[in-house]
């Protein structure tokens, strides 16, 4: 998103005492977290991976959280103003199906062969070089990705309630390092889960105010002038692809497939909470109860968009095609708020804004910390230490990991940031569609050999950046013209076919690693009561199946589109 | 390892906010923020609703509460 804008306009909120103080309330509540999570911490596999022992209610909860950052919402509902109903996708077929398949197919492999991190399963599977890839792409990604996270947040902060950038910065940060070296994933991972509720509670009554305003579902049919806006299908606007046959293949292959399989199975901010689960039915319950709430809060995210276009004056003016007074469709938000929110329920909307700016940071540094600590300071500088070293390198690399964020965020201040936010974003993305390709071939063909590992990485790596950069205007060599998601879908899934080509030709010449080294790695290779889960004590009882719950969630998608499609 | 209970601390956020809330939309409340929301007294009704959630987590803390899984390691007190 281009938060530059969001400085121009006029978007300072009238908060009052009333709000201030639910936000310190909030404040004091994440602190107190961290600091009696601080007690359960005794081994680096508490600090790292909360001693794998949290409910799956929990785990599934912050599966999601951890994904529906501040950034991630405010340019949710600016998609919903701009594009309307189509913006779903991003939420049903660009989610749900893939969330259930990390459940069902994948989580076997990963909470079943005892890794720690993705990387650490890279490494298990196809050794040092692909390991080393995927770590440190990984570890530098988080700490850019959380220093823009706390840039966004302070842009925003400054033009919500006039704080200067520094100190939100600052003081964002500083609260996260605080709880995260407390207490660790489990305090990240119970301040998500909190996050969740809060911004649930600050947009429901977001979109309940707008919905009466608006004259309720009926209301807006009659008032949205452009009536192709209401259907989810073919969204030709959205991918940018103007034929809709090919648009809606862009959607399901591209979105639907690549892209979200590539994000939520190989991310390990993602996975990591699924690996913290108490047992394996509660690993593989992790998505899947993460995929209810992702398939339903389109309605407090989605609509509140909409119904912005209709009600918020500066939007509508905008939709008609006019400059809009400043304002850009990611001001949604808190237009929104501006406008429909007294004081009180003001303050739990700005606290929602920022615990989802801050468990957004969290999230990036705790999955960080991790794959620094195991990965990389463990695998590669110094092995064989007591594990209290560990437990204390984990808190160091917490600490590293704050640092630099704040250096990057103050970095993209410097340069005067969307644009650099932007660039970076897109570069992190185009390792995940090649990851997801190495993996699936990995857990599913034994013969795939280490060398086929690093190879078709870099090689998918590659097509995904050379698709972004000869599709992107700004670089002046547009040989590929595709306005909108389609040029992302496109150089996903390009990069995921040459992954697989690359794989299997250079598997055809290099030799395989011995069977004996992939027993719980790859599927033929793994017994079954190896990827089962147990059904006794607290996974227990037909509805704690992982089966049952995903088709579920995948029959409500399917009832979801048949209304709102 | 064994954390404390999740539940009871959404039952105090939520129940803390849901009085101040309450008390916001009951005394608090002036014309321009009925007009601000459509005439609806929102401070009220979300405090009411986060008041509720509240109670449901605290019932289920106490009906369910954590036990303590005796087939993995004993607790470490620090």
């Amino acid at each position: 998103m281009s938060v530059s804008v969001v400085a121009e306009a006029d978007l300072r909120l009238d908060a009052g005492p009333i709000d201030y103080a639910l936000l310190v309330i909030y404040f004091v509540v994440v602190l107190g977290i961290g600091v009696m999570a601080r007690r359960s911490v005794s081994s680096s596999l508490d600090f790292l991976l909360s001693g794998r022992s949290l409910p799956a209610w929990v785990t599934g909860l912050a599966f999601i959280s951890a994904n529906l950052g501040a950034l991630e919402l405010m340019g949710m509902t600016a998609n919903g103003a701009q594009y309307g109903m189509a913006t779903v996708h991003y939420y049903w077929i660009g989610a749900i199906p893939a969330m259930v398949f990390l459940g069902l197919v994948m989580m076997p492999f990963y909470y079943g062969s005892k890794v720690r991190s993705v990387p650490e399963f890279m490494r298990r599977r196809f050794g040092k070089p692909a390991h080393l890839v995927n770590a440190i792409s990984f570890a530098v990604a988080q700490v850019l990705i959380a220093g823009i996270n706390l840039f966004a947040l302070a842009v925003i902060i400054d033009a919500l309630l006039g704080w200067p950038l520094p100190v939100s910065i600052v003081v964002a940060a500083v609260v996260v390092l605080a709880y995260t070296t407390l207490g660790g994933l489990s305090a990240a991972i119970y301040n998500e889960v909190l996050q969740f509720f809060v911004i649930v509670a600050a947009l429901a009554p977001l979109t309940i105010v707008g919905l009466i305003k608006v004259g309720g579902w009926q209301g807006i049919v009659e008032k949205v002038t452009d009536q192709e806006q209401l259907s989810a299908w073919p969204a030709t606007e959205l991918t940018g692809i103007n034929s809709p046959v090919w648009s809606v293949i862009g959607l399901v292959f591209g979105l639907g497939f690549v892209l979200s399989f590539g994000y939520w199975t190989t991310n390990f901010a993602e996975v990591q909470r699924a690996m913290s689960a108490k047992s394996m039915s509660a690993a593989k319950r992790t998505p899947i109860i993460g995929a209810y709430p992702k398939a339903l809060i389109p309605a407090i995210i989605i609509i509140p968009g909409i119904i912005a276009a209709l009600i918020v004056p500066e939007m509508a003016q905008l939709k008609a095609g006019a400059a809009g007074d400043g304002v850009d469709y990611n001001d949604v938000l808190p237009l929104l708020m501006r406008d429909l929110l007294p004081n009180g329920i003001l303050g739990i909307a700005i606290t929602g804004l920022l615990a989802s700016f801050m468990a957004g940071v969290a999230a990036n540094v705790s999955s960080f910390n991790t794959v620094f600590t195991y990965d990389l300071w463990q695998d590669y500088v110094k092995k064989d230490r007591p594990d209290e070293y560990y437990l204390r390198v984990g808190r160091l690399a917490t600490v590293g990991a704050c640092v630099l964020a704040i250096g990057t965020a103050f970095i993209a201040a410097a340069l005067g940031g969307s644009n650099i936010m932007d660039y970076i974003q897109a570069l992190f993305s185009f390792f995940n569609a090649p990851l997801f390709a190495t993996f699936i071939l990995g857990m599913f063909w034994k013969r795939m050999t280490p060398t086929a590992g690093w190879v078709g990485l870099l090689a998918g790596t590659f097509t995904a950046i050379f698709i972004y950069v000869i599709s992107e205007p700004s670089f002046g060599i547009e040989l590929l013209e595709l306005p909108g998601q389609g040029a992302s879908f496109l150089g996903a899934g390009l990069a995921f076919v040459v992954d697989i080509l690359v794989s299997v030709a250079v598997t055809m010449v290099t030799r395989p690693k011995p069977d004996s080294e992939l027993v719980g790695l790859v599927y033929s290779l793994t017994p079954k009561e190896d990827r089962a889960h147990s059904t006794t004590g607290e996974d227990a009882g037909w509805y704690r199946s992982p089966a049952l719950l995903g088709g579920g969630v995948l029959a409500l998608t399917t009832v979801l589109y048949f209304i709102f499609g | 390892m064994r954390l404390f209970d999740l539940r009871l601390i959404i039952a105090f956020l939520f129940g803390l906010y849901g009085v101040v809330l309450v008390v916001v939309g009951l005394g608090f409340t002036s014309d321009e923020d009925l007009r601000k929301a459509e005439g609806v007294n929102i401070n009220l009704w979300a405090g009411v609703a986060m008041a509720a959630l509240a109670a449901v987590f605290a019932a289920w803390a106490m009906l369910r509460p954590q036990f303590v899984d005796t087939d993995k390691q004993p607790l470490k007190e620090l």
